[in-house]
């Protein structure tokens, strides 16, 4: 075996592993919050994602159109796409929740569950009609910045883009905005006190339906960030891409604790990586035997054993049963 | 691509057209032929679909004469198999119940057309191919199935051996899509490499769409000469891309299934440079193609796109062998199985190539082309041009 190879391959299967996992704990953010404070699992949250990745290639190209692509700094630019993605996705979200959980509150949990889905087939094929009509093509491909591209060496085998560590920075700077919001300021608490106890909080002067809107436009707006930065990592878009992330995202949602917020992070971090690392190792390892595409069965079965050996997930904590 | 909503004023304006030669022919008529097509109408491979839909419309419209001379009238059904295996056999089995329908032009992916292709042979079905590379789909030995196209195994073979002779590889690293199609013709590719001598570092399938990273960093660890992608352009070119991105230096190459303007669109300069092999390529290669593509741009406002003019080709031997099978019925309607026979007997002198098939239904020659892609799709460059026969069947 060609150990030498496997090491100085690891820096760089660090890089992609951390890359995907923040994207991954991202998306998840909506879904645990949602979790959070309403039990519903948000099946619409991967679309809501998708369509941060297209308002940023919109931007974009209308901006190559226009010339203006060249004349502005791509980080004053990236900032632009990214926040204007969130705003989107956010009031998306929020709209969603309006239109198609709202009027079901207290009906039973599948009933939601079951309009989530069709939210977010509706949202796939609005987007596709949507790009066809206008671009004739909802494959679509995001510009390409040198200054993104540029690589910085570290050692000889170890060099890393720019745009990864955008990446890294960017949910980093996301996550712990969040998690101050969460923890350190009153509309933290009053999102914390519907998640608890929704009776109770509104005896106690919380507006909980404006606590739940606000809910979703974090977490969409997570999400539509989320999107941007998929975008710019990847390129590529297409009104599908959100279904595998949002799954992957789910899954690092539950491997967390599904409804604690740093548990979405550290959930999504570890799955991330375990991919990465199956992804890149496995066929090195066994001799071609397992190639990448046994990376999701190696990264679920880590999430099954770990479920097993503690269900509430790894920073779950056990909720009392409410009565 | 092209829109449902785009397609639905087609196929309307197709029906509208057809209504006046209903009235002209009305008196003589003995009866209505079809001719189906199935190719993905829509979804990402529809730009390749459409064009070989179009082609054969527009072949049935240039070259009925003699059928309707005979005093049958011609039709194109068209269906969309959407690239999947299960919408058609689905359709395979509507093209069936409707008697009429004597040749099936398509399909455009090889693991569509495999289980298609059994459906049709139940009631011993032509089909004949422009575009279906895989070896099986011949090597079967299905009486009613033939193909005007290359195949996989020499194209491979090929691709191989320009890897090695003309970009000089001493190693390749190849990374495929899964389907049937990629995996087999990168199996090919690396089965040939390794004859050739040169040393095969990886040999990798994924699925994958977006992320590329994983697959990528064990490839630059490893700096092949060359990356080779089994599989179509909507992977092979954020593939590229990304590698290029994460600063592989390799060169690139891929096979037919890349040949596409949506390659150069979505890939960027990444692929410029890159080579690929084809058995069609473009229509300026082919000189007697060049009044099939003025008509084609006329009627349909664009240029037609690979394996259009390979569909305007099978029709056209659709259309003899129907025309033959009439003959030998009497002036008759012809039975399915007679149009089948008389499909392999067709010698046709095509505007890509002269087609004359084996006892399988391969093309006794086929050709093989290799590109290689500049910063214009148009200005792309033919830089190899070989004319090879098909392989016996191995015993």
């Amino acid at each position: 075996m060609d150990w030498e190879l496997l090491l100085a391959i690891f820096p760089q299967v660090v890089m992609d592993g951390l890359v995907l996992g923040f994207m991954y704990a991202l998306i998840a953010l909506g879904y645990t919050m949602v979790y959070g404070v309403l039990e519903l699992i948000n099946f619409a949250h991967s679309e809501i994602f998708m369509v941060g990745g297209f308002v940023g290639v919109e931007i974009l190209l209308t901006m190559q159109a226009t010339g203006w692509l060249d004349t502005f700094n791509p980080f004053v630019i990236l900032i632009f796409i990214i926040l204007m993605g969130m705003a989107v996705s956010g009031v998306l979200a929020v709209v969603v929740e309006r239109v198609a959980y709202r009027p079901l509150r207290g009906a039973p949990r599948l009933i939601p569950l079951i309009s989530a889905i069709g939210v977010s087939f509706f949202l796939q094929d609005l987007v596709r009609l949507g790009e066809s009509l206008w671009r004739n093509a909802f494959y679509l491909t995001y510009p390409s910045f040198a200054a993104f591209n540029t690589r910085i060496e570290i050692a000889e085998t170890i060099d890393f883009s720019v745009k990864s560590v955008i990446v890294v920075v960017a949910s980093l700077a996301m996550l712990f905005a969040l998690q101050f919001l969460v923890t350190r300021t009153k509309l933290g608490k009053a999102i914390r006190a519907v998640a608890e106890d929704q009776p109770t909080a509104s005896l106690m002067g919380v507006n909980v339906n404006r606590i739940i809107s606000l809910t979703f436009l974090i977490g969409g707006a997570m999400g539509g960030a989320a999107g941007v930065l998929f975008g710019v990592q990847y390129n590529t878009i297409n009104p599908f891409t959100g279904f595998i992330p949002g799954i992957k995202a789910f899954t690092a949602a539950v491997l967390g604790g599904i409804g604690n917020i740093p548990g979405a992070m550290v959930g999504g971090l570890v799955l991330g990586l375990l991919e990465a690392f199956a992804a890149s190792y496995l066929s090195l390892l066994t001799g071609g035997a397992f190639g990448a595409e046994y990376k999701d069965i190696f990264a679920f079965s880590i999430l099954i054993v770990i479920l097993i050996f503690r269900p509430r997930g790894l920073l779950g904590e056990v909720v009392r049963e409410r009565t | 691509m092209i829109s449902r909503r785009s397609l639905f004023i087609l196929t309307l304006a197709l029906a509208v057209a057809a209504v006046p030669a209903t009235g002209q022919l009305g008196a003589q008529g003995k009866g209505t032929i079809k001719i189906a097509t199935q190719t993905p109408l829509s979804g990402e491979l529809a730009a390749l679909g459409e064009g070989m839909k179009l082609a054969t419309q527009l072949a049935i419209e240039q070259l009925k004469g003699p059928v309707e001379k005979a005093g049958f009238k011609v039709e194109l059904v068209p269906f969309d198999d959407q690239a999947k295996p299960d919408v058609g056999v689905a359709n395979a089995k509507n093209i069936l119940a409707d008697k009429d329908i004597l040749v099936v032009v398509g399909h455009l992916n090889s693991g569509v057309a495999l289980p298609a292709s059994e459906v049709y042979k139940e009631a011993n079905l032509a089909m004949v191919s422009p575009a279906n590379t895989s070896p099986l789909i011949t090597d079967r030995g299905l009486p009613n199935v033939s193909r005007v196209c290359g195949r996989d195994d020499v194209q491979g073979a090929v691709a191989a051996q320009f890897a090695k002779e003309n970009l000089k590889a001493k190693s390749v690293y190849i990374v495929h899509n899964k389907n049937q199609y990629g995996q087999g013709i990168a199996e090919f590719f690396q089965e040939w490499s390794k004859k050739n001598g040169v040393n095969v570092v990886g040999f990798e399938g994924s699925e994958e769409r977006a992320n590329f990273d994983p697959i990528l960093t064990p490839i630059k660890a490893k700096n092949p000469d060359v990356i080779f992608f089994g599989g179509e352009y909507p992977q092979a070119a954020p593939l590229f891309r990304q590698a290029r991105e994460k600063g592989i230096k390799s060169k690139f190459m891929g096979p037919d299934g890349v040949d596409s303007s949506e390659l150069l669109k979505l890939g960027g300069d990444a692929v410029v440079g890159m080579h690929y092999t084809t058995v069609a390529g473009g229509v300026k290669e082919y000189p007697k193609a060049k009044a099939f593509a003025d008509s084609f741009k006329k009627k349909f406002n664009k240029d037609p796109e690979p394996f259009a003019a390979q569909s305007y080709d099978s029709t056209a031997i659709a259309l003899k062998a129907i025309e033959a099978a009439i003959k030998d019925a009497g002036g008759k309607m012809p039975t399915r199985d007679a149009v089948t026979k008389a499909v392999r007997k067709v010698k046709h002198s095509g505007i890509t190539s002269a087609v004359e098939f084996d006892d399988k239904g391969d093309p006794k020659k086929a050709t093989y082309l290799i590109y290689q892609v500049a910063k214009k799709w148009d200005d792309r460059k033919m830089v190899k041009r070989l004319e090879i026969a098909a392989p016996q069947k191995k015993m």
